[in-house]
């Protein structure tokens, strides 16, 4: 693996770590994992490609976040106001999306965004050392560092704390006066808001759009959460957000390193998966093993 | 003053299985008053404070707080001005959130959101002080998460919570019911002293008749979705178990009755 494979790696691990920790508000903090991702993120990706092909790439992030928070207040709106499962919910937020974003996109399927103005302008070429450009990964980091340190200090503030009981207690929050329909779609809005913005990046990083992108970012945000907490066991929210953030960068590193020894790129789903169940199944063998043992033992 | 009038909740209505768990109840609490609830299970008790709390819809009647008509307000705005604990000493509590978080969001309550720090250091004296009162050392573990407590602990905290910001109702189901007896006592003479102290008008639903006769000043029997005997002053404290034992199997008798003679 070479160094810049290595540092590929963990500049998309970034990305997608904005993903996650914006997935980490419906999935950890709300307790209700959100399909709207998948659709979500290619509605940021696409708000922003059209904007960047007007040569508006910054006007494009603030629209990809709010685009992509719309559509989370949507399927909040029908959790909560139509009773509806959240997961089905998502689904169809998620399926209706995907004609949306091929409007957005102008109806083509992928659009190229090489040449255009792009948000990494800023940095690029200027911070060289040993022949590699490091703006890219510190503009990141940049971003990373203000969502963390923002989502902290909003989970510490009173509708902060009122959307963390909520996923903890609903009952509990209702009897403390506070409109519970009203947490759960604004933590549906601020974790598409959030993924948006994590699918306009993608689209600057790569300077491409491409609609079927999305399938799967659920998935790849758990699994970057799965792997975060279950290798870095930690309590308390800035912890635990630090963890999301590493755990997207060890999962993208090890998936570049799979694709090293071989791993055809279109198994990078299958790939995700499997890493998500088992990073389920690990923690449950152990006591059902120690079942097993101890009932063997008593012949 | 809480004042229910003609009140009706039916389950399964216009089906073989209707059942009416309220039936056309009306009662009057006077500020102050600290009323226990008895009666067989079934009897409406608890179908009456979730009516009152907002999670049961009523069929007919009114329920008006000091006057102002709250019969179809919806469950989180009035509990701006009710305070409720459930039997389940889990169901009060955030867990994974710590003491005093859960504390800053029940001080919130009734109040306007608003920006900044849910806990603010200014509050923290003030937690203090309020968990010194449970005399259960909760004020040394103020950053400690709440999951951790025992369902005693968790339970006079979720009473804490349901108090601090005094609320002008305070509803009880069956709150020392899944304690063992020495943690019951305590939670109940806490109870006691807050709502005495607070002057706070409350209602408590129980199972245990000697805390129902011991404690408060009123007592409601209840049987098959009526209130059939307050008992209050002389008469109240006159009252054995073995009474209000008797009060109820005459009531299944006369539903026997009625149900026969149809």
């Amino acid at each position: 693996m070479n160094f810049t494979t290595v540092m590929g790696g963990i500049e998309l691990g970034c990305i997608f770590a904005i993903l996650s920790l914006g997935l980490y508000i419906a999935f950890r903090i709300l307790n209700l994992p959100d399909l709207t991702v998948d659709g979500s993120f290619v509605t940021g990706l696409a708000i922003s490609s059209a904007f960047t092909l007007l040569g508006q790439p910054f006007l494009g992030l603030i629209f990809a976040i709010i685009g992509g928070a719309l559509t989370g207040v949507f399927t909040g709106l029908l959790h909560t106001k139509l009773n509806m499962h959240a997961i089905l919910a998502g689904i169809l937020t998620m399926t209706g999306l995907y004609s949306i974003n091929l409007h957005i996109m102008e109806d083509k399927p992928s659009l190229y965004l090489g040449g255009l103005p792009n948000i990494f302008d800023g940095l690029r070429n200027k911070v060289i050392i040993n022949g590699y450009d490091y703006g890219m990964l510190i503009q990141l980091l940049i971003i990373n560092t203000i969502i963390i340190l923002a989502l902290y200090l909003f989970l510490k503030t009173q509708i902060g704390m009122s959307l963390r009981a909520t996923g903890d207690n609903e009952e509990m929050v209702r009897s403390s006066s506070v409109n519970t329909d009203l947490m759960k779609i604004m933590g549906f809005g601020i974790c598409n808001g959030i993924v948006a913005l994590s699918g306009c990046i993608y689209g600057q990083y790569t300077q491409t759009a491409t609609v079927g992108v999305g399938t799967g970012m659920l998935v790849l945000g758990l699994a970057n959460i799965i792997v975060g907490e279950t290798l870095f066991k930690t309590r308390g929210i800035f912890n635990h957000l630090i963890c999301i953030f590493l755990g997207a960068i060890v999962y993208r590193l090890i998936l570049t390193y799979a694709f090293q020894l071989g791993l055809p790129t279109s198994d990078i789903k299958l790939f995700s998966a499997a890493v998500v169940i088992l990073a389920i199944f690990i923690p449950s063998i152990k006591p059902r093993y120690e079942k097993w043992r101890k009932k063997n033992a008593r012949d | 003053m809480l004042e229910i009038k003609n009140v009706s909740v039916i389950f399964n209505k216009d089906t073989i299985n209707e059942r009416r768990a309220l039936d056309n109840v009306s009662l009057v609490l006077n500020d102050g008053d600290f009323v226990s609830v008895i009666g067989s299970n079934g009897a409406g008790k608890s179908t009456l404070l979730n009516a009152i709390a907002g999670n049961v819809t009523v069929d007919s009647g009114k329920i008006y707080n000091n006057g102002y008509d709250m019969t179809y307000e919806k469950e989180h705005k009035r509990s701006k001005y009710i305070g409720r604990l459930f039997q389940d000493p889990l169901k009060g509590t955030a867990p994974s959130m710590t003491i005093e978080e859960n504390l800053g969001l029940a001080y919130s309550r009734g109040k306007k959101m608003r920006m900044g720090f849910g806990v603010r250091k200014s509050d923290r004296p003030f937690f203090k002080k309020e968990c010194e009162k449970l005399g259960l050392g909760l004020e040394h573990r103020l950053k400690a998460p709440v999951g951790l407590l025992s369902g005693g602990q968790r339970q006079a905290l979720t009473l804490l919570m349901a108090t601090i910001e005094t609320p002008e109702l305070l509803l009880l189901d069956e709150h020392t019911a899944a304690l063992d007896p020495k943690t019951s006592k305590q939670i109940m003479e806490i109870t006691d002293k807050i709502v005495k102290e607070n002057n706070i008008t409350t209602l408590m639903i129980t199972h245990n008749i000697k805390n129902a006769l011991r404690y408060g000043n009123k007592t409601l029997v209840m049987s098959n979705g009526k209130i059939i005997k307050i008992l209050e002053g002389e008469s109240r404290k006159n009252m054995s178990i073995q009474d209000i034992l008797d009060l109820y199997s005459q009531n299944a008798d006369s539903l026997s009755d009625s149900a026969i003679l149809g």
